[in-house]
C-alpha cells in the first residue's frame, strides 16, 4: 500500500480525533494507520483515546423508568 | 417469494411501514434504555428526557410508513429523537431568547487551553502493574463519565453525544443543527478537552488520580516531578 508522505508523530496526534471520527481531510486514513502500525507511542495513544470513546458510548445508556415504560404502552395503545 | 416476504409487502402497501404493532413496540422497548439515556444525556432533566422520548415514540409510530426497511429501525429511531430534541431545544432557546448556535460559539468558552487525559497520565516506562491510563479506564465507572458529560455547555455536550456516541458524521450533525461543518469540528475540539478535564478533576474527587499517580499509595509523590 502506498502512502501520501511520511507523517511525524505531532501531525498524527493534531489528526487523531479526526482519524477516529472517520473524518480526515487532508491526510488518507491509511497514512495514520502506517504510523500507528510503526510507532509505539502514537499506537498507545489512539488506543487510549478509543478505548475512552467506548466507554464515554457506554455510558449513555440508562435505565429507563418504569412511568415511561408505561407512558409509551398507553400511548401505542392509544393509536 | 417467500409467505414472510409477501406479508411484509402486503404490510407495506397498507402504508404502515414493515412493522407492525407488536414488533414496534418490542424494538422500541428494547431500545428504551438507550432512548431514555441518550435523551437524559441531552436535556440533563429527567422529564424533559421523558417527555421527548415519549414524543420521538409517537412521531415514529405516526411515520412507521416512512420506514422501507426493518433492518434501519435503530438508526431510523435515533434520528427522530434527535430531531424532537433539537425542535424542544430551539422552543427553550427561544423562550430564553438565545440562539441554537450562540451559546458557545461566539465566545471563548473557557476551556482553559487544551486538555489531554492521556498526556497526563502516560509514563514513558512499563510498570509491572500494567499502564496508568489503563488503570484510570478501569477504575472509572460509568457514572462518573455522565457526570462529567453533564458538566459540558450544551451545544458542547450535544455535538459528543451527536458524533463519538451515535457515530453520525460532522456533514450530518451540521445538518442537523443548521451550522457549519467548521462549527461542528470546533464544537467537539473543545468539547473533548472540556471532557477530558471533567473527568480527570471526577478522577480526583473520587481518589482516582492518587492511586494512578502513585501506585506506592504516597499521594504526595507527584510523577511529574520524578520526570523533570
Amino acid at each position: 500500500m502506498s502512502h501520501d508522505h511520511e507523517i511525524s508523530c505531532e501531525e498524527v496526534i493534531e489528526r487523531l480525533f479526526a482519524y477516529l471520527d472517520g473524518e480526515l481531510e487532508d491526510v488518507s486514513p491509511e497514512t495514520i494507520d502506517h504510523h500507528l502500525a510503526h510507532c509505539r507511542d502514537c499506537f498507545t495513544r489512539a488506543e487510549f483515546e478509543k478505548r475512552l470513546r467506548a466507554r464515554v458510548a457506554d455510558s449513555v445508556s440508562t435505565s429507563a423508568p418504569e412511568r415511561l415504560r408505561s407512558r409509551v404502552r398507553a400511548l401505542l395503545d392509544e393509536f | 417469494m417467500t409467505e414472510r416476504s409477501t406479508e411484509k409487502e402486503d404490510t407495506q402497501s397498507r402504508g404502515e411501514g414493515p412493522l407492525d404493532r407488536e414488533t414496534f413496540s418490542a424494538r422500541v422497548d428494547a431500545l428504551m434504555d438507550r432512548l431514555y439515556g441518550t435523551a437524559l444525556r441531552l436535556t440533563r432533566n429527567r422529564d424533559d428526557a421523558e417527555d421527548i422520548v415519549a414524543e420521538a415514540i409517537g412521531t415514529a409510530w405516526k411515520r412507521r410508513a416512512d420506514l422501507r426497511e426493518a433492518e434501519r429501525f435503530e438508526g431510523w429511531l435515533f434520528r427522530i429523537l434527535n430531531n424532537t430534541f433539537i425542535s424542544w431545544l430551539r422552543r427553550r432557546r427561544s423562550r430564553e431568547d438565545l440562539e441554537i448556535s450562540s451559546e458557545t460559539d461566539n465566545d471563548d468558552a473557557d476551556s482553559g487551553g487544551e486538555f489531554s487525559l492521556f498526556a497526563r497520565l502516560h509514563q514513558p516506562f512499563l510498570l509491572w502493574w500494567g499502564t496508568p491510563e489503563d488503570e484510570f479506564l478501569n477504575r472509572l465507572l460509568r457514572e462518573d463519565i455522565q457526570h462529567a458529560l453533564d458538566q459540558l455547555p450544551d451545544d458542547f455536550r450535544i455535538a459528543v453525544v451527536l458524533v463519538e456516541v451515535q457515530g453520525h458524521t460532522y456533514r450530518e450533525v451540521a445538518d442537523m443543527l443548521d451550522i457549519p461543518v467548521g462549527t461542528v469540528r470546533s464544537r467537539l475540539s473543545r468539547a473533548r478537552s472540556l471532557l477530558q478535564r471533567a473527568l480527570w478533576e471526577e478522577a480526583q474527587d473520587a481518589g482516582i488520580r492518587n492511586v494512578v499517580d502513585c501506585p506506592d499509595g504516597n499521594p504526595d509523590r507527584n510523577p511529574d516531578n520524578d520526570r523533570s
